[in-house]
């Protein structure tokens, strides 16, 4: 398999490769993140989510939020909905839980811009 | 009115300056900002991966601006929001306005320019056609989508690889809009290589290169695009011209530094860049004005911003007026290499110098030759560059006191 590591801007063109005997080799990276990257890839892809959230009563009509962590690829559409059924209400400063425990993950969704109330 | 170090905008390269700035002892510094907030174009880009080499943290967006923000609110220097700068004289008259002190004009010892850049758009493109809603450039759509919370489309197709037409690929698709394809006039994609993997492939869109958008159509609203393959001149083949069903198009074109105040300051622009010409300090031909950020060249990543910035900012702080200005190396775009910044280096210098510079097009493996006149001073190979992603090549202090009046950087795909 052939990927381009995200870990940084550099983005490696890796290949992976798949022993027989299970072991998975990672070639063209040059950095430690890039090989770990490459196996998570393989073995079991995540991902950051961002969207914004709309707020009542605040400085700015949307918060900007994240996940505090990846969430497996196969969650971010699903955690992207419920993301986006939330509203909350100002005042919110960076690193406030938005959502607990997103779909009952260890990831939570956290504000990642300061809102003041009006 | 009078200060020490008057910063012209208000984004990550004017926060860093105005910091540094003060940490090198400027006294009275302030930052002229026309939007409402501090941050510039960072509160609008919510997405991760601001701040891996800055912070060595991975941030979005708003978050590697609060970082700015919250040291700026522990400081003294005084921060002017919804205000716009009319004009700069080459005294370094600074002409603003704003609805609480009216008209004013400060009088700076120095002054940096961190007024960003701004998007092409259709226009700049001469794009044939109807001009119905639904055609936009990709940055404003993302301060649609991400500020205002509306999106702007459904089908959607995006001229341009660039990082903001791939970054809002991925947006548009995890708002349920369905993107067609990015069209890109090049051969490879203009943004980073992450992007295309994160934003494209992750959602299935497909990038088609050497493409164009030729046609534009629809009434009120854009109803359809054509779209053709260009010949090794960038021309459209005609034969090759298809429709495409969309009801927005978003550009992501280019951007451009945002330099009408300092051209009325005479501030020479580099026509490559549009942005000033500066020395190793970021002093621009007229002394005591400094440039940084994207309004002196368009960066990839925000964290190199930061750094620049943090240059002009100190030595706009230690700038004397009365001390003799120093004679200039000059540091020369070679074979392969677009530009270069800083374009000059002062005789005088005494530091290590980062110079940075884009390359003209893909080159794997590449061997990067500096030379001091014309004996070589440094050599370095790396496997892939690409126009879409800037180089760095630091030259040591005595290494660049070996060259009398020049620097040049070429780049080669042998040896």
């Amino acid at each position: 398999m052939n990927i381009i590591c995200t870990s940084c801007p550099v983005g490696c063109r890796m290949t992976i490769i798949e022993n027989n005997d299970g072991s998975i080799e990672v070639d063209g990276n040059v950095c430690k993140r890039g090989e770990k990257y490459a196996i998570d890839e393989f073995s079991d892809p995540k991902r950051m989510v961002t969207s914004s959230i709309f707020v009542d009563g605040g400085n700015h009509v949307l918060v900007s939020v994240k996940t505090d962590n990846p969430i497996q690829k196969g969650l971010v559409n699903k955690a992207f909905a419920q993301i986006k059924k939330m509203r909350v209400k100002a005042p919110i400063n960076i690193g406030d839980i938005i959502i607990d425990h997103i779909l009952g993950t260890d990831v939570n969704v956290v504000a990642t811009r300061k809102i003041s109330a009006l | 009115m009078k200060y020490d170090v008057v910063v012209i905008g208000g984004g990550p390269a004017g926060l860093a300056a105005a910091l540094a700035a003060r940490e090198k002892g400027a006294k009275k510094v302030v930052i002229l900002e026309r939007d409402r907030h501090l941050g510039g174009i960072l509160q609008q880009c919510i997405h991760n991966g601001f701040g891996l080499h800055y912070f060595g943290e991975e941030l979005t967006g708003p978050e590697y601006a609060q970082l700015f923000i919250n040291q700026l609110k522990d400081s003294d220097i005084e921060v002017k929001l919804e205000t716009m700068v009319l004009s700069v004289t080459k005294h370094k008259e600074v002409v603003a306005v704003n609805v609480v002190d009216g008209y004013f004009v400060i009088q700076a010892n120095a002054i940096v320019l961190a007024m960003g850049c701004r998007e092409r758009t259709r226009g700049a493109l001469n794009i044939a056609g109807t001009r119905p809603a639904g055609v936009m450039p990709a940055g404003s759509a993302q301060y649609i989508v991400n500020m205002m919370g509306h999106v702007p489309g459904r089908e959607v197709v995006i001229l341009g690889s660039g990082d903001i037409g791939l970054i809002m690929a991925r947006r548009m698709a995890w708002e349920g809009a369905h993107v067609k394809m990015v069209v890109e006039l090049m051969s490879y994609s203009g943004g980073l290589a992450r992007n295309v993997a994160q934003c494209l492939d992750d959602n299935d869109i497909p990038l088609v290169f050497n493409h164009t958008v030729v046609e534009i159509h629809g009434h009120d609203r854009l109803e359809g695009i054509t779209i053709a393959k260009v010949d090794e001149n960038r021309k459209p083949i005609e034969k090759t011209f298809e429709y495409v069903a969309c009801d927005t198009l978003l550009l992501s074109v280019g951007l451009i530094p945002e330099n009408e105040i300092s051209i009325e300051a005479e501030v020479m622009l580099d026509p490559i860049t549009k942005g000033a010409i500066v020395d190793e300090t970021r002093q621009t031909n007229i002394s005591g004005i400094f440039a940084c950020g994207n309004v002196l060249h368009v960066h990839d990543l925000v964290d190199n911003v930061s750094v620049e910035s943090e240059i002009a900012g100190e030595y706009a702080a230690i700038f004397n007026k009365d001390e003799e200005q120093s004679k200039h190396i000059k540091i020369i775009p070679s074979e392969g290499v677009r530009y270069c910044v800083p374009q000059m280096i002062r005789q005088d210098n005494k530091k290590d110098v980062d110079i940075y510079f884009r390359v003209e097009d893909i080159i794997k493996p590449a061997f990067i030759n500096i030379d001091a006149d014309s004996m070589s001073i440094k050599k370095k190979k790396k496997r892939i560059v690409t126009p879409g992603e800037m180089e760095k090549m630091t030259v040591k202090a005595d290494e660049i006191s070996k060259a009398s009046d020049r620097i040049t950087i070429s780049i080669k795909g042998k040896q």
